[in-house]
């Protein structure tokens, strides 16, 4: 049904849309602006749900596929001859399959919650929400497009209105959190764009025999990089050519580039300083955002981009990336049992739970890439529900700190007891969604290296420390008689509350939901890490 | 060289483009004089729209003509001015440039600051002709011409602001600047004159190509590459590229608004423009491989000053002046990549930067006049506010200063990124690092101006009234970069449509 729409396209663009009639309505009003851009938040997490119930893994995602020209740049052709063109191409193309659809999703949904629970916006709703709605088709058309200057544009289409977002929706630190993340992603998007220029340069090259000559091109389409880099492309027959020749430095130089852009935005220790101001600083809604999907544009990159690309430099530095993760982990953890402010402890746990991701990505297995995508989806929903209910919190109590909260289950019972829960799930607790990636992540780890598996546990271990400490302590304990009269949660914030609650549950205790689709979209990348292994 | 040759009417037509702006000028600042004084001077600034559109309109009747007759080029006056498609699209992006100041100049100039409105808008017809004969000389002598008439009127403009003391020191040190650069330049090329015994740039580069290559006891070899270097300087001064940037900064801040505009974009142009017709033709191989590496230098350089002295600013002005220093080291790096390799025409990204370029830096130009109008001043912290006082100018403003900074989806992204991509094939790591490192810092101080916008309060919360001509301006330049980033194709097609490097850009 949906094969016969571009729906990958009206995914990706509804919410632009949607902020332009946002901008252009002679709307002043929060409430009408919410609604406004609750229908554009909706219909696309709506498409993403139908696509989702739709999609084949057998199949694959190929009937979705939607490709345009769209620029051709003519290069100079004074030098060449016999040549009938000679052009470096961006085209619009438009992909899905097992590892891309998962997060889309997820895109959708802790979209659709951060809009409900952005009743805490107190002013510029305008702006806010049309810097919203572009927020979203950023993050959409990262997961969705297939060309890589595409993924660059999308991903700094990201980056304009979260800085706004952090900068003027922010706590008092906003300005200084919002630089920060602009500077760090900055230099994430710079060497990423130095990677694919380079790929585009030489595995990016494709000659068609024709008519009037051969007709050369430079493509950024990720098949054809993806074809040329497996050796299965007609790239290998030119890898003598100095010119198109993609020397093994220059691969692994790529390779690097790609691991330290997307680490920087995962992140992947040592360079997650920049999401802990973020965590604490951006409003509720936005951390939302920023914790349940901007970060795993970086795990989404990881996979599609430094693994299935280049299998072999992988397959070398798999160890080191392993290390790394279980770094993440440990130190992520670490700080977290001694943090006392509750969203710092969140900000660190994340850094914890994403070095798990990285464990799944240098497993090298089926069972690992599985486990590392379900992770980032898990997490994307635990966090999206945690800082959820911390935004409601501060909403309510004026502050965030460990030590000034406590005993509020007994003036709040229901959001005491989402928040138990999202801390549990957390933790690793079967029968919620947490266990599974983590599970499945140390699973597929374990088969090559035992010993940084152990370590990593550890970590999982820890978490169980940290977050119960913090949980609880709100949660229980001698109650401050401040917060006796605070209310219960109200309607729009308890709905996505029991939403992302329920999706938790359902993902624990039903993990194919979400590992169906997955099934068959490793297997070129596991078979490229076997076959490397003779040759 | 062959006999002087008469002017035939013939030639009257292929250089009616220029005509048309001497005519122009001449008549205006007659009639200036006759005018009587109640007569609002802004009249003269539509007449200097006029004659500019004339012009244009007459280099689009070359283009088509060009194209008609299948010939490369037309030359005049004995091979030394040539009229081809390198000359008209630059010439295109000159008039457009200068038509775009004039515009803004209408919307922001106030009587009592500039008193003689009425020569301030005749004299931008001279600037823009010699930017035009720039881009069109194949030959030393008239090359000089052409930039010491575009900076001399210049120097004149710069100096309008007659009440203040900061004009009149900003004309200053722009004449002395501007006069060193000539110097260099003119020692360069009587140096090649005297190696060569030529002043046509085909002639110097056949001459360098045949006689002198591989024979390295030539006497002259080395006064030669002197030669080249001393004119790479003089470009580089005149171009603002560091370390020859440091009068920019106070003739930015001391010129009128409009004018610093037309410094920043004409006459980087026009400077370019004659960069490259000197430096392809006139150079051999042995002198592309000595003398280039040195230029790629300045242009990281600059790069590198321009970007982190703008970290430091607090004049919007300085600001955009050393912004324009990191441009130019941008824009100077096509022209310095190795030709050996197969990358876009050199050319395309170049103009297509460049073009960009005039955009987003007349639009926040104009941005910054409207404020300025209302601050009186130029200060970073004009701008504070600006988001509640006029939010339709600040979303302009953003987008400007997202091209500005290379973000997508903007012309500003796709000018660096071709140039990028060219850096990457050809190969020049080095630059293209420099050039994402600069890049990056850019973020950072272009958000500056952005911050002030929407996350500072404002002195007062009164609506900043923006002229139309300066409304037009503004809109015109956002909507053109948006449009150069959704849409770059048009362009690029149509440069490779109608230029080729060996026909159009080489004379001989």
């Amino acid at each position: 049904m949906l094969e016969a729409i571009p729906v990958l396209s009206l995914i990706t663009w509804i919410p632009l849309a949607g902020a332009l009639v946002t901008m252009l309505l002679p709307l002043r009003n929060a409430r009408a602006l919410r609604w406004v851009a609750g229908v554009f938040t909706a219909v696309p997490l709506i498409l993403a749900a139908l696509l989702y119930a739709e999609y084949k893994p057998v199949i694959g995602g190929g009937s979705y596929e939607e490709a345009y020209t769209w620029l051709t740049v003519p290069l100079n052709r004074d030098a060449a001859e016999g040549i009938a063109s000679l052009e470096l191409a961006f085209d619009y193309l438009m992909g899905v399959d097992g590892l891309s659809l998962p997060l889309v999703l997820l895109t959708g949904i802790v979209s659709m919650m951060a809009l409900l629970a952005s009743v805490h916006i107190r002013k510029r709703w305008k702006t806010f929400y049309v810097l919203f709605l572009i927020l979203q088709t950023g993050m959409y058309g990262v997961f969705l497009t297939r060309d890589v200057v595409w993924f660059f544009i999308f991903f700094e289409l990201t980056l304009i209105p979260a800085f706004f977002l952090i900068g003027i929706w922010g706590l008092e630190g906003r300005e200084k959190a919002a630089n920060r993340f602009l500077v760090y992603n900055g230099v994430g998007s710079a060497l990423m764009l130095l990677a694919f220029l380079i790929l585009v340069a030489t595995a990016g090259f494709t000659a068609t025999p024709g008519a009037g000559g051969d007709m050369l091109r430079f493509s950024g389409s990720y098949d054809v990089l993806l074809a040329n880099l497996t050796g299965s492309g007609p790239q290998t027959s030119l890898a003598s050519d100095p010119i198109f020749h993609l020397t093994d430095g220059m691969k692994w130089a790529a390779f690097v580039l790609l691991v330290i852009a997307f680490g920087i935005k995962l992140p992947m220790f040592p360079f997650h300083t920049w999401m802990l101001r973020v965590h604490a600083e951006a409003p509720p809604s936005i951390v939302m955002v920023h914790a349940g999907v901007l970060l795993k544009m970086g795990a989404y990159g990881l996979i599609r981009f430094a693994a299935q690309l280049f299998p072999d430099e992988l397959r070398e530095s798999a160890t080191v990336l392993a290390v790394l993760g279980v770094t993440g982990i440990l130190y992520g953890a670490v700080l977290a049992v001694v943090q006392k402010e509750f969203r710092l402890l969140l900000a660190y746990s994340s850094v914890s739970h994403m070095g798990i991701v990285l464990l799944g990505v240098a497993s090298r297995n089926d069972i690992g890439l599985t486990g590392a995508v379900f992770q980032a989806v898990s997490h994307g929903l635990i966090a999206a529900l945690l800082f959820l209910i911390v935004g409601s919190l501060y909403e309510r109590t004026g502050t965030t700190r460990i030590d000034e909260l406590g005993g509020l289950a007994k003036s709040v019972p229901f959001m005491s007891g989402i928040l138990l829960t999202a801390g549990l799930a957390t933790l690793g607790l079967p029968m919620l969604s947490g266990f599974w990636g983590e599970f499945l992540s140390f699973l597929g780890l374990f088969e090559s290296m035992k010993v940084l598996t152990v370590f990593g546990v550890l970590g999982v271990l820890l978490s169980a420390a940290y977050m119960l400490r913090g949980v609880l302590a709100i949660t229980f304990g001698p109650q401050s008689t401040r917060y006796d009269g605070i209310k219960e949660a109200r309607f729009v914030e308890a709905l996505p509350m029991v939403a992302l609650t329920a999706l938790i549950v359902l993902l624990g205790v039903y993990p194919s939901l979400l590992t169906d689709p997955m099934q068959q979209s490793f297997e070129p990348l596991v078979e490229a890490f076997k076959s490397g292994v003779g040759g | 060289m062959e006999a002087l040759q008469t002017l035939t009417v013939h030639d009257l037509w292929t250089l009616a483009p220029e005509f048309a702006l001497l005519a122009a000028s001449v008549v205006l600042l007659v009639v200036e004089m006759f005018l009587p004084a109640r007569v609002n001077r802004d009249l003269i600034g539509w007449l200097v729209m006029l004659s500019l559109a004339v012009s244009a309109a007459l280099v689009c009747a070359h283009m088509a003509d060009l194209q008609a007759s299948g010939e490369p080029a037309v030359s005049v006056l004995g091979g030394t001015y040539r009229v081809d498609d390198f000359a008209n699209i630059l010439k295109l992006v000159v008039l457009a440039a200068s038509g775009l100041v004039v515009l803004l100049s209408l919307g922001s100039v106030r009587r009592e600051d500039i008193p003689i409105r009425g020569d301030y808008y005749s004299l931008i017809l001279p600037a823009a002709l010699g930017a035009m004969i720039m881009a069109s000389s194949a030959e030393l002598i008239t090359l000089y011409v052409g930039l010491e008439l575009m900076s001399v009127t210049t120097y004149v403009l710069v100096a309008m602001r007659k009440s203040r003391p900061s004009s009149g020191e900003a004309a200053f040190k722009y004449l002395v600047s501007g006069g060193v650069a000539s110097a260099f330049i003119l020692y360069g090329m009587s140096l090649l004159y005297g190696a060569t015994g030529s002043t046509g740039l085909g002639d110097i580069g056949s001459a360098l190509a045949g006689a002198l290559a591989g024979s390295s006891d030539h006497p002259f070899e080395r006064l030669v590459d002197v030669g080249f270097y001393l004119m790479v300087a003089g470009f580089a001064l005149k171009l603002a590229l560091a370390p020859f940037h440091l009068w920019a900064a106070d003739v930015y801040q001391g010129a009128p608004t409009p004018v610093t505009a037309l410094l920043a974009v004409v006459t980087k142009g026009a400077t370019f423009a004659m960069a490259y017709r000197t430096l392809f033709n006139a150079m051999g191989q042995d002198e592309r491989d000595l003398v280039l590496p040195a230029l790629a230098v300045l242009a990281a350089i600059a790069m590198i000053v321009g970007t982190t002295g703008a970290l430091r600013q607090s004049d919007t002005k300085r600001f955009l002046a050393l912004s324009g220093v990191a441009n130019a080291g941008i824009l100077a790096i096509p022209l310095v990549l190795d030709l050996s390799y197969v990358h876009t025409s050199l050319f395309a990204e170049f103009v297509y930067y460049l073009i960009a370029y005039v955009f987003m830096n007349v639009g926040a130009f104009a941005v910054l006049a409207m404020v300025e109008r209302a601050e009186g001043q130029t200060g970073l912290d004009a701008f504070a506010g600006l988001y509640h006082r006029a939010p339709w100018t600040a979303g302009a403003m953003t987008v400007l200063l997202c091209s500005l900074a290379g973000l997508p989806i903007t012309g500003g992204f796709f000018g660096k990124l071709l140039i990028l991509f060219g850096t990457v094939q050809t190969r020049a790591y080095w630059l293209a690092a420099i050039l994402l490192a600069t890049t990056v810092v850019s973020y950072y101080v272009y958000f500056r101006i952005i911050r002030q916008m929407y996350m500072r309060g404002g002195r007062t919360d009164e609506p900043i009234r923006v002229t139309a001509p300066a409304g037009i301006v503004i809109w015109v330049c956002a909507l053109a970069s948006v449009a150069l980033g959704v849409l770059p194709r048009p362009i690029l097609s149509w440069i490779d449509a109608v230029f080729s490097l060996s026909a159009d850009l080489m004379v001989r």
